[in-house]
């Protein structure tokens, strides 16, 4: 699992193609490509300008304010940030564990946003190049596209959505800024009505999770070769298990696995991640580079997510989902499952496990009453680590005396899949830009395999008028031989300069 | 029973801790406000427009989306929208032209009347108050949407200066 490809031997007098930023991924990153003169690749590398001003945001304020704050910094998934903040402070003030009921609306919550990020990936941005192709009209690869070629696609997907966002508003209080969790507890029940509500709608929910799963199947058999090899790149495999080993999306202890599926590390504490992963730098990008220490810089890396957690654990808990489970993971004949692509699929199995638990929750008495609030001796500091959409999420806190928060280090998903993006994006170039002419579908594959891993790349402003695209190619000397835009309405148009 | 949608639906969006990012959501927060409880207008905000705010745009009679903008000229723009198959969204945020787009092809009918209203901003760091530009803008802004939800009101519909509470804007 050496990186190759990272850095060129010669990089003067190669042409450079940039892809910046991304479309259709949140932030901004920027793909710089280096050709030599007979448009062989010899660097390619996935530049991440990650805002690293979050910790700056949340020191100095009390600690109290931190689960509402966090959720400021994702405008995506900020119920994530909201629980592995409210886990982090649980610690601090000695609720370990939280009430019975606590946890169950929590984990409610947590399931309900799982489930809508999942839908909204799957439905609104992996399904339109899935369903058209990569290579088809940019126009047909959208939401809209499917929309107007598969209603009844689109429909589910909205109303998927729509449903994880309902779970979030009766557990958080509202459908953003949710103050539901707090240090310690939770400090409101789940409605009666509100689980009326939702339980009216379960059944439909699991029956159109249960067709999402069957349409991300039916994509990869209709074009396997292509699924099991568009930017793929073997890797290490993180993520939470609970203690038998099932998938806890919630909560748990971290489980590693080798490329081959070797277990390297299970059971370790939550609290002791800083002995089990360092973070690289490296001086062309803003993100760092997670790695286990136990394997090195070099052979450390690890992918996370709902393709690593699917593989990662040993079972499903909920009986639909660990059937889906199965099947998926026979697909890779006995081999763990590596390509990027496999994502989408597993994240339909994700929907579905989400939903029924979501189902069993709704009929556990817990969650309309019982004790919300524990507490016990207080803690100078606490980690919160929990499975978000796309990966998992660390959290790390220290407080003073005085309540006010002194450090804060979190690991978002991102970060921890920032080498296996690099990689696959070398794979696809390998593959596809060597040797060949540059065209909007060729660049597409690209962001075809970064976007797979569902990015984060920066959060949530995205005033009207920002998001373009912008590829230069340039000549070995340096001059712009061509330059493409992505405009703001989706327009991909050549400018030579 | 479910109630009847509310006939307006004024809808901000962006993330209140980005500097003038926070125009939607403070425009939304400062109109309701303003607006007395049976004025017959709902408002929301979010981080972001989605594919399910769709659902938000069912049964209204008129629509105005406000958000922050770095290409409109101070104080604010407004423009009436039309639907628009364009794929500008990112992976987690759309465009209110392809949201109405969505609509036409998801509910299978025209969406509402929507215009949008688009307030100057400049800069959008975490951690960042909204600039005095940017808040002035923002009543500039309020003001021009007081009228507005006046101006195209049916009969017995209060919406504007005449539906003020007594707080104001």
């Amino acid at each position: 699992m050496t990186p190759t490809l990272e850095t060129a031997a010669r990089p003067a007098g190669l042409r450079r193609v940039a892809i910046d930023p991304l479309s259709r991924v949140e932030g901004h990153g920027k793909v710089t490509i280096l050709l030599d003169a007979q448009n062989h690749v010899r660097q390619v590398r996935l530049h991440i300008v990650e805002f690293r001003g979050f910790e700056k945001f949340i020191e100095g304020r009390p600690y109290w304010e931190v689960p509402v704050m966090v959720q400021r910094l994702c405008g995506i998934c900020p119920v994530s940030h909201h629980l592995a903040a409210s886990k982090a402070m649980d610690r601090v003030v000695g609720a370990t564990p939280v009430t019975p009921s606590a946890d169950k609306i929590r984990r409610l919550m947590h399931y309900g946003q799982v489930m809508q990020s999942n839908a909204l990936h799957f439905f609104h941005l992996a399904a339109p190049d899935l369903l058209f192709g990569f290579d088809s009209d940019l126009n047909r690869r959208n939401i809209v596209g499917v929309a107007a070629a598969h209603p009844e696609i689109a429909k589910k997907g909205v109303l998927l959505r729509k449903f994880g966002q309902e779970v979030i508003r009766a557990t958080a209080g509202k459908r953003i800024h949710g103050t539901g969790s707090v240090p310690g507890g939770m400090n409101k029940h789940v409605s009666a009505e509100d689980r009326a509500l939702l339980q009216r709608d379960v059944a439909q929910m699991k029956a159109w999770a249960r067709d999402a799963v069957a349409i991300a199947r039916a994509l990869h058999a209709q074009n396997p070769a292509l699924y099991d090899s568009l930017g793929r790149a073997d890797a290490n495999m993180l993520s939470l298990v609970r203690a038998d080993g099932a998938l806890d999306l919630y909560d748990g202890v971290i489980r590693a696995r080798d490329a081959a599926g070797r277990i390297l590390f299970d059971g370790a504490s939550d609290q002791g991640y800083l002995d089990l992963i360092e973070e690289e730098v490296k001086p062309w990008s803003y993100m760092k580079f997670p790695f286990l220490k136990s394997r090195g810089r070099e052979a450390g890396w690890y992918r996370v997510g709902p393709l690593a957690r699917l593989q990662n654990c040993d079972f499903i808990p909920t009986e639909l989902a660990e059937a889906a489970r199965r099947e998926f993971v026979a697909s890779g004949g006995g081999a763990p499952i590596h390509a990027p692509l496999g994502y989408h699929w597993a994240r339909m199995v994700e929907v579905l496990h989400c939903v029924e638990v979501i189902e069993q929750l709704l009929d556990d008495p817990d969650i309309l009453s019982g004790e919300l609030m524990a507490g016990g001796p207080r803690r100078r500091s606490g980690v919160g680590v929990i499975e978000a959409p796309r990966g998992t999420l660390i959290h790390h806190y220290e407080v003073g005396d005085d309540d006010l928060v002194t450090m804060c280090n979190l690991i978002v998903s991102t970060t921890h899949n920032n080498q296996a993006m690099n990689e696959a994006v070398r794979s696809v170039a390998r593959e596809y830009l060597d040797g060949h002419e540059l065209t909007e579908g060729l660049l597409n594959h690209i962001e075809v395999a970064i976007r797979a891993y569902d990015p984060c790349l920066s959060c949530a402003t995205h005033a009207l008028g920002q998001m373009p695209l912008d590829v230069t190619l340039q000549g070995p000397g340096g001059e712009v031989i061509d330059r493409v835009l992505r405009e703001g309405p989706g327009r991909f148009v050549h400018r030579l300069t | 029973m479910k109630l009847a949608p509310a006939p307006v639906l004024v809808f901000g969006w962006g993330n209140a801790s980005r500097g003038d990012d926070a125009l939607g959501p403070l425009f939304v927060e400062r109109l309701r406000a303003a607006l007395a409880a049976d004025a017959g207008v709902e408002c929301l905000d979010d981080y972001q427009l989605q594919p399910e705010h769709v659902l938000d745009l069912v049964g209204r009679r008129r629509v105005l989306f406000v958000d922050a903008s770095i290409d409109a000229a101070a104080p604010f723009e407004t423009m009436v929208l039309e639907a628009a198959r364009d794929a500008s969204f990112s992976s987690h945020a759309m465009t209110p032209r392809a949201l109405l787009q969505a609509y036409r092809d998801v509910q299978h009918e025209e969406p509402p009347p929507c215009t949008l209203l688009a307030i100057r901003g400049e800069r959008f760091e975490l951690g960042q108050a909204p600039g005095e530009a940017a808040l002035a803008s923002l009543a500039d802004a309020l003001r021009w949407a007081l009228a507005w939800l006046d101006e195209s009101a049916v009969p017995g519909e209060r919406y504007g200066a005449a539906g003020l509470t007594q707080a104001g804007v």
